[in-house]
């Protein structure tokens, strides 16, 4: 009965259904992933008083730096959010103008953290110091990597737009990326608010 | 894809909200206006807060959105609550009997 | 291993401290992660789909990352045997034994790799079958009225995707530990080893439900078929699983109640861990129930489920009494303890998934297994456990701690001697399930199955041919009961073709998945060497697969049924010759 070999046609991209699917199997990615955010917090605030003989979280923390971490992300969610509406509008050039404001944000960002990250290793505070900063690096940097790989996500769905054009399934892994970008603010809510506010006040 | 969650209005009351409850808790800590515990009671508020309005203005989460994801969402929220909370518990319930 | 401590009476054995270490450690990882997670991971990827109507799993390409990643990591563990050592740590590698500092070399790297490689694919699978089973059933399928194994898939899906992320965490720790010197778990600098015992058992606990809630839905299909009734109490055993799900997140301090906790802490755990069981005892009365004043047919799958049923009961309860903390100080790593975790897997999981197979070959491979062999490999196997493991109760109470190389107590070696020869009758359990194999594939012919139904069953997978088709259903069945298909059955609907057919979408095939499970292997081997261009290459090479799928639009193919005369002629005939099998007039059902 296996002997008849079907015919099959040409590829056909997607249908609406099996993207509905692809949105639910992300979200749930998401979920995955913030319980391992949630996991690095959790161990974080178990370490953050093990400083051993290195330096304390108020004396590694600059809260300017950290604001200004701060409202790059934020910014870059609310351009990530203009450029979700312009695919949805079928506005093209609109969509990757957001992109690119997005992701000049999302490099200001980076590039502040690798600068705090730079100068905290140089002055003696690196992650082998002592379990507090070991914590610190791993968290604060697994948030950073997810970041950078958001950015390279951006760049594919320019291109991506530029080539295919707003079709069906780009406006959808747009729609996912946005997921994931919006996320990963949230994630920096829980880190300003648990790990360097905490940090100059006690 | 919620077309209703993609308005321009909402995502700027989003990011309005955001803002503030960003700025709120650096100026308590810059300014250490408040005694510790009511800027940690801030702080805590703020966070939470500030997670729901991302939540509703740019994931666009609201009464539209599919059962799945809300039970997903939750489902995740109640084992974060058991693993981080467990956690906290049980480490610094070691760390006090080793005082 | 039991025969090393049979012999090992003030000697040290036929095997080193070291090489025995390495034994007990790959011994524990390799029967975890890649005899019972593929194992099940296989069942759920033959059954889930047929027994919800539907074509495919909603990821197709993520299964396949997940199966080769899979693969990378167990090809992980076998190269370490060649190049290099295994971890001399245990399967669960607490530090700061397994630090860099007491643990140098490459095993406990080989091992942390093994475990993320594959524990990623994991988490993909759990997705991937949690999104498959809400979206993709058959439209009219119900929740409530989806096959208990569907059921438990669901649950062990969500566990997995939700309980891997902690394996991860805790395994990266240990390799930055190790690699780039991080205080995660050290002795100094604040580390805090005790964590990890907290961390790993966030995902340690649920992982003992990964592996037995789908050897649940297994016995509970098998139980109803070859008991020719419907399954007693599906709601409870649905509620039941849901509960065991939830509550599997919050027992996990019992592994480690010595480890110094207050009572309070404690008492919480162990009151949480007695609490897990009722569940589980509901699941037990409803089996039996099931099988009260019902016709029971002895296939070898229904005696590995009535095994199941009489020792898992004697695994559980000595799991309770650990779960009391005060007997858990006496107990904890004595061979007690491993006569218990033996005791609920190897009923519990083991013997459910080889009822799986017994139950599900002819699906699968489209011919029946031979029964003698399947039943004397039961009476093998399960002779052979309780000489196995029974003893090891007595020596826990003895005295003995777990995982010993060489003592000198003359008292335990009558015990262990027993254990040894119980290991050896298992031993020839499993030449008998070779035995099986070998003579169900010479007389295939005999013994094949062409009317997709063997056993008169009662759920979906059993309406399509053995083996199925690439697209399982040529119509998506119309369901309206919990047994759907016997209930199909009882209408006389059960083999009517469709007066309609309609195009069928399937996915194409691309060779990515393997290229990532290739990268993941290569990553790993990279890793635990120190062989840093080869970690970039490897990572650029992901990066390069992922993107080039993600520009994929067109992944799907669709195979044309409507026009396409061959193909109904050739389903009206299946249905046919299967009908004139049954002794049902063909004429009954089938529109000219």
């Amino acid at each position: 009965m296996n002997t008849y070999s079907p015919k099959t046609t040409g590829s056909p991209g997607p249908t609406e259904e099996t993207l509905d699917i692809r949105d639910l199997g992300f979200w749930l990615y998401l979920m995955t992933d913030a319980i391992i955010f949630s996991l690095l917090f959790a161990t974080y605030v178990v370490m953050f008083q093990n400083t051993a003989t290195g330096p304390l979280p108020i004396e590694v923390f600059d809260i300017k730096h950290v604001f200004g971490e701060t409202v790059f992300l934020l910014f870059s969610s609310v351009t990530f959010g203009f450029a979700s509406l312009a695919s949805v509008r079928e506005h093209k050039s609109q969509a990757v103008f957001w992109l690119i404001v997005t992701i000049v944000l999302g490099l200001g960002f980076i590039s502040l953290e690798v600068v705090e990250f730079v100068g905290m290793i140089q002055s003696g505070a690196g992650p082998q110091t002592s379990g507090f900063l070991t914590a610190f690096f791993t968290l604060v940097g697994t948030h950073g990597a997810h970041v950078s790989l958001g950015m390279i996500g951006i760049l594919v769905m320019i291109f991506q737009i530029l080539i295919k054009g707003l079709t069906s399934p780009v406006k959808s892994r747009l729609h996912r990326l946005g997921m994931f970008w919006h996320f990963l603010d949230i994630v920096w809510i829980g880190i300003f608010s648990i790990v360097y506010m905490p940090g100059w006040l006690i | 894809m919620h077309p209703q969650s993609h308005s321009a209005k909402r995502l700027i009351t989003g990011f309005i909200l955001a803002l503030a409850l960003t700025l709120i808790p650096f100026a308590a800590v810059w300014t250490m206006a408040f005694p510790v515990e009511l800027t940690f009671g801030i702080i805590a508020l703020c966070a939470l807060v500030q997670v729901g309005v991302h939540l509703h203005y740019f994931l666009g989460i609201d009464s539209r959105t599919p059962i799945e994801n809300v039970l997903a969402m939750s489902f995740a929220g109640v084992l974060i609550f058991l693993m981080v909370g467990g956690t906290l518990w049980i480490m610094f319930d070691l760390y006090e009997r080793m005082m | 291993m039991r025969s090393q401590q049979a012999m090992a009476l003030n000697n040290d054995g036929y095997l080193a401290p070291e090489h025995f270490d390495q034994v007990f450690s790959s011994h524990g990882t390799i029967m975890i992660f890649f005899m019972a997670m593929p194992f099940l991971t296989g069942l759920i990827n033959i059954v889930v789909p047929q027994q919800i109507g539907a074509r495919d799993v909603a990821f197709p390409f993520m299964n396949s990352i997940s199966l080769w990643l899979t693969a990378a990591g167990a090809a992980l563990v076998m190269v370490s045997l060649v190049i290099g050592k295994f971890s001399t740590a245990g399967w669960t590698g607490y530090p700061p034994y397994s630090g860099a500092e007491y643990s140098p070399g490459v095993g406990v790297d080989y091992w942390i790799w093994a475990l993320l490689v594959s524990g990623v694919g994991s988490t993909m699978t759990g997705i991937n079958f949690v999104v498959t089973i809400i979206k993709c059933r058959a439209p009219k399928m119900r929740l409530m009225q989806m096959p208990l194994f569907t059921w438990t898939t669901l649950c062990t899906s969500l566990l997995m995707a939700f309980a891997f992320p902690a394996l991860t965490v805790v395994a990266a720790m240990l390799g930055l530990d190790r690699i780039l010197g991080f205080h995660f778990f050290t002795n100094d600098s604040g580390g805090n080893m005790m964590n990890y015992a907290n961390l790993i058992w966030i995902w340690g606990h649920p992982e003992v439900y990964i592996l037995i809630l789908p050897a649940f839905g297994v016995f509970s299909e098998v139980v109803a078929t070859f008991s020719q009734k419907r399954l007693f109490g599906y709601k409870s055993l649905v509620y039941a699983t849901a509960v065991i799900t939830v509550l599997s997140f919050s027992v996990w301090l019992h592994h480690f109640f010595t480890m110094g906790s207050s009572p309070n802490v404690n008492a919480v755990f162990g009151i949480v861990t007695m609490i897990i069981a009722v569940p589980t005892g509901v699941k037990i009365f409803d089996w039996v129930f099931t099988m009260y004043k019902g016709r029971i047919i002895f296939h070898p799958a229904m005696l590995f489920t009535i095994g199941f049923l009489v020792t898992f009961v004697l695994g559980g309860v000595s799991g309770v009494l650990l779960a009391i903390p005060p007997a858990d100080f006496l107990m904890h790593n004595s061979t007690f303890l491993v006569a218990h975790f033996h005791n609920v897997l190897i009923p519990g999981a083991v013997f459910g998934y080889f009822a799986g197979f017994q139950y599900w070959f002819p699906k699968a491979t489209g011919f029946k297994l031979d029964e003698k062999w399947g039943a004397r490999s039961f009476w093998f196997w399960i002779i052979g456990f309780y000489l196995a493991f029974m003893p090891l109760y007595a020596l826990g109470f003895m005295g003995m701690s777990r995982r010993m190389e060489r003592y000198d107590v003359a008292e335990w070696q009558p015990f262990l001697i027993v254990a040894a020869v119980g290991a050896l009758s298992v031993l020839i359990g499993i030449v008998c399930q070779g035995m099986q194999l070998y003579v169900s594939i010479r007389d295939r012919e005999k013994n094949r199955d062409i009317t997709g139904d063997p056993y008169n069953g009662r759920t979906l997978e059993w309406q399509t041919a053995s083996p199925p088709a690439e697209y399982n259903f040529a119509k998506i069945p119309d369901i309206q009961d919990i047994d759907a298909f016997w209930d199909m059955k009882q209408r006389g609907v059960a083999y009517a073709p469709a007066k309609e057919y309609e195009d069928i979408h399937l996915p194409r095939n691309t060779g990515i998945g393997v290229f990532l499970g290739g990268l993941g292997f290569l990553i790993g081997f990279a890793v635990t060497w120190y062989i840093w261009w080869l970690v970039a290459l490897g990572f650029l090479g992901v990066l390069a697969c992922l993107i080039t799928r993600s520009s994929q639009d067109h992944t799907y193919q669709i195979i044309l049924q409507p026009k396409s005369r061959p193909m109904k002629r050739l389903v009206s005939r299946h249905w046919r010759k299967r009908n004139q099998h049954r002794g049902i007039s063909g004429h009954e059902h089938i529109q000219p």
